[in-house]
């Protein structure tokens, strides 16, 4: 299984989570664990995804969730789950 | 599975505290170029060159992208131009041809830098030898991204007093000769003693010979990571302080890993090291100097400085060998002056001088890096400085190098500016009491003895 790490952060407002998994369900990408807080009206989002059966490339879904969070008025960041394996685990 | 605060901790060393990877650098081996013809012998470079690294920015690129990770130089290094030259190359023009050439390869595949423009000579020196040397003035000015660097010591062999003074004079040359361009020449002019083949950082890169036919080494960085982390240790023991910057180095490092890998298998070159150095930049916040402060000291010049600098690199080393499967290169913490913006600030407030440098330089690697000196600073001044430089790498089994800047026109109090990643740097003041003597001597200072050690 290929994972990758979603991060969304920005200020709060309706239909972050709604917008980001609909474009997420309909590139094929499993969700596999969400984490979510709100501090001070700082919206906060950690999801780990299964990018195993994407059509589309990486880069190309980076950039397309690029777009999306500055559509939302958020950031969203999608990296390889890799980066933080390599760091934190021996 | 990764955790929230994992992955914060990750991010905010990106955002925050600037890690990135310092350089990916391809090193090419251009033996097979050689041949009786320069021209023919330039087309064999400039066809593998662009042929092998076609490709290594776009994949620098697309790492960074998938991981987020600034990878902040693509570059390449090749086997040194003395010994491909050799057999074509009769009078130092020529060689300045083939600088041309590998300027023409780098700019051709977008590298920044490309490195090898050398000549190994710790023992003696071939006509080629002498002749790349002598060429050097000339090919820095002639190309934009060509890197030069000379190996006129060794361990093993003792010290190349004749190209030491000879490259007094051909750093003064280069200086003169970029002068209209704040002496940027001798910016890319390393002087080396035990050079290693696979150090990926420029000036001083070059593909040794000893190397694969092309191979990918990786230069990690990230001081404000190590800065950040020892913020929150404050006034502990050293314990807690070489365990903080182990930890983190160890961190730092495995990024290194996982791109050094990563470029390696989409590249189709084996992986070769990853040079485990703290290098900083002129920008707030990526600074070694920031790090000794946090050590402790009021600036990098105090007493104090380079012991506080031995624990640095040390700890770096010990955190960073467990994380990578193969280390090389230089392998410590860089202290370049014009590079840091709190190395300069040391020198303006009278802080740091060239002599605590070079004390400096006996705990870390890499030497005198990035010192601006009076432009009327003699040749054989400059090879003072180098010859006491070589002789710590000597004596202490290390690599040392020496990059100085002889600023045409200017003087002590005054400021250089090179611009980018270079920096800009105070001139600093330089012994005046004469060495010409000494350096007019002719031969080689012999190889030191292994036993007896004190």
């Amino acid at each position: 299984m290929k994972r990758a790490v979603i991060t969304v952060v920005g200020k709060d407002c309706v239909g972050i989570i709604a917008r980001t998994c609909t474009y997420l369900a309909e590139n094929r990408i499993n969700i596999l664990d969400i984490s979510q807080t709100i501090v001070k009206e700082f919206f906060n989002m950690m999801m780990i995804v299964d990018v195993t059966d994407i059509d589309k490339d990486f880069l190309v879904l980076a950039n397309e969730l690029e777009a999306l969070g500055q559509d939302i008025g958020v950031s969203v960041k999608i990296q390889r789950e890799d980066i933080f394996d390599m760091m934190h685990r021996i | 599975m990764i955790n929230p605060s994992e992955v914060m901790e990750t991010n905010r060393m990106i955002t925050d505290s600037k890690l990135d990877v310092r350089t990916i650098t391809l090193g090419i081996s251009l033996l097979s170029c050689i041949d009786s013809d320069l021209k023919t012998c330039c087309d064999k470079i400039y066809d593998k060159i662009t042929a092998l690294a076609g490709k290594l920015v776009e994949t620098g690129e697309a790492i960074e992208k998938e991981y987020k990770i600034p990878i902040v130089n693509k570059r390449i290094s090749v086997t040194p131009i003395a010994l491909i030259g050799g057999a074509c190359c009769k009078k130092p023009e020529d060689f300045v041809e083939i600088a041309k050439t590998l300027d023409r390869a780098a700019k051709k595949v977008g590298v920044n830098f490309l490195g090898g423009y050398s000549a190994l000579v710790s023992k003696g020196m071939t006509e080629a030898d002498r002749n790349l040397i002598l060429s050097i003035p000339e090919a820095l000015k002639s190309t934009e991204v060509v890197c030069s660097s000379v190996n006129v010591g060794s361990t093993k062999t003792g010290i190349n007093m004749d190209a030491v003074r000879l490259l007094g004079q051909v750093i003064k040359k280069t200086a003169e000769e970029t002068k209209g361009d704040s002496c940027i020449g001798c910016a890319k002019l390393v002087v080396f003693c035990n050079a290693p083949d696979d150090n990926p950082f420029m000036a001083g890169a070059f593909h040794g010979v000893t190397e694969a036919d092309a191979v990918i080494n990786v230069g990690v960085s990230g001081p404000g990571v190590v800065k950040t982390a020892l913020e929150a240790v404050r006034g502990e023991s050293f314990e807690i302080l070489c365990e903080t910057i182990k930890k983190t180095a160890f961190k730092i490092t495995r990024v290194g890993q996982l791109v050094a890998k990563e470029a390696s298998e989409m590249l189709g070159v084996p992986f070769g090291i990853v040079d485990l150095s703290l290098a900083p930049t002129p920008a707030v916040g990526d600074s070694v100097a920031d790090i000794l402060k946090e050590i402790g000291l009021e600036q990098p010049g105090a007493p104090g400085t380079t012991a506080a600098l031995a624990i640095l690199n040390d700890q770096v080393k010990k955190g960073g060998v467990m994380a990578s499967s193969y280390v090389g290169g230089l392998s410590g913490a860089f202290i370049p002056v014009s590079e840091d913006r709190g190395m300069i600030e040391a020198v303006e407030k009278g802080a740091l001088t060239i002599e605590k440098l070079e004390a400096m330089t006996c705990v870390c690697s890499v030497g005198l890096d990035m010192i601006a000196v009076p432009g009327d600073t003699s040749e054989t001044t400059i090879s003072g400085i180098i010859a006491d430089e070589m002789a710590i790498g000597m004596i202490n089994q290390k690599t040392t190098a020496v990059r100085l800047i002889p600023v045409i026109g200017k003087k002590v109090g005054d400021n250089v500016e090179f611009g980018g990643l270079l920096g800009y740097a105070p001139i600093m003041p330089v012994n005046s009491f004469d060495c010409s003597t000494f350096i007019n001597r002719e031969g080689r200072i012999p190889a030191p003895i292994h036993s007896f050690k004190n």
